[in-house]
């Protein structure tokens, strides 16, 4: 299954939807794609609902990660919503849970950005 | 339990990556392995044949990247090989490290040895072998050996 990105608006934050597998190749490109574009708008509130992303590899994790930087960088802020258990676990193993804002509400989510 | 072996030669692609994470799924569910050990060692042969195809072949057409499953009864053992330049696994940076951990890239052997019980580097000169081994618990021991 390919990855599949879609965005929406709510209350000034870009809400990413994520679907599919992040892996080497299309699924991290698409990824890169979808938050490059969403920076290049002007959009500096991004949250990225990986509810339905079923697998993620190192170069996955390592696009979440470059992701969370380059927003960082731009003065904005990147949080993760609804963490699969994989996901999740994922994210412990490598130390990088505590580094993302991880939410389980959107709502919860969309209040908590600046 | 006799000795099952399987071994395909690969292609330096990503499509290869694909079908060594798709055949680990397949013989580490044939081994008896829970969902969750299976879905860790998939990630693990997944992570290593990326090595080999990215890091080791560098997408050369040329060369090749070997994968083998082998089902001792106790232990299932995967080797993955390619052509490459070699591999010193001691230059690894640790992933976990402050001042690494914010990086893109250098996760991949660090999440092979967490999801395995025994990774072993070997220089083939020239390439690289990595061995992975997960052990059969007692509990999976008895259930149907890969049939390949």
């Amino acid at each position: 299954m390919t990855m599949k990105a879609s965005s929406r608006q709510v209350n000034g934050v870009t809400v990413i939807d994520l679907s599919g597998r992040i892996t080497l190749g299309e699924g991290s490109v698409v990824l890169r794609d979808t938050i490059r574009d969403a920076v290049a708008a002007g959009n500096k509130k991004i949250l990225l609902n990986l509810g339905d992303v079923t697998y993620i590899d190192s170069s996955g994790i390592g696009e979440l990660v470059s992701g969370f930087t380059s927003v960082r960088n731009q003065g904005g802020e990147l949080k993760l919503l609804n963490l699969t258990k994989k996901v999740h676990d994922l994210l412990q193993i490598t130390k990088l849970y505590t580094v993302f804002d991880v939410k389980d509400d959107e709502a919860t989510a969309i209040a908590s950005f600046k | 339990m006799t000795v099952q072996r399987v071994s395909y030669t690969l292609e330096s692609s990503l499509d290869s990556v694909n079908k060594a994470e798709e055949e680990a799924t397949k013989i580490a569910t044939r081994s008896g392995f829970d969902e969750d050990e299976v879905g860790r060692i998939s990630m693990a042969v997944r992570e290593a044949t990326v090595n080999a195809v990215l890091h080791g072949n560098h997408y050369d057409t040329s060369k090749r990247v070997s994968l083998s499953f082998e089902n001792t009864g106790n232990e299932l053992i995967i080797t993955v090989q390619d052509q490459g330049p070699g591999l010193d696994p001691t230059g690894v940076a640790d992933p976990l490290a402050p001042e690494n951990l914010l990086k893109q890239s250098g996760r991949g052997i660090f999440l092979i040895r967490a999801f395995m019980d025994d990774v072993q580097f070997r220089n083939l000169e020239p390439g690289t072998e990595i061995k992975l081994i997960k052990r059969v618990h007692a509990t999976t021991s008895d259930h149907k050996e890969a049939s390949q």
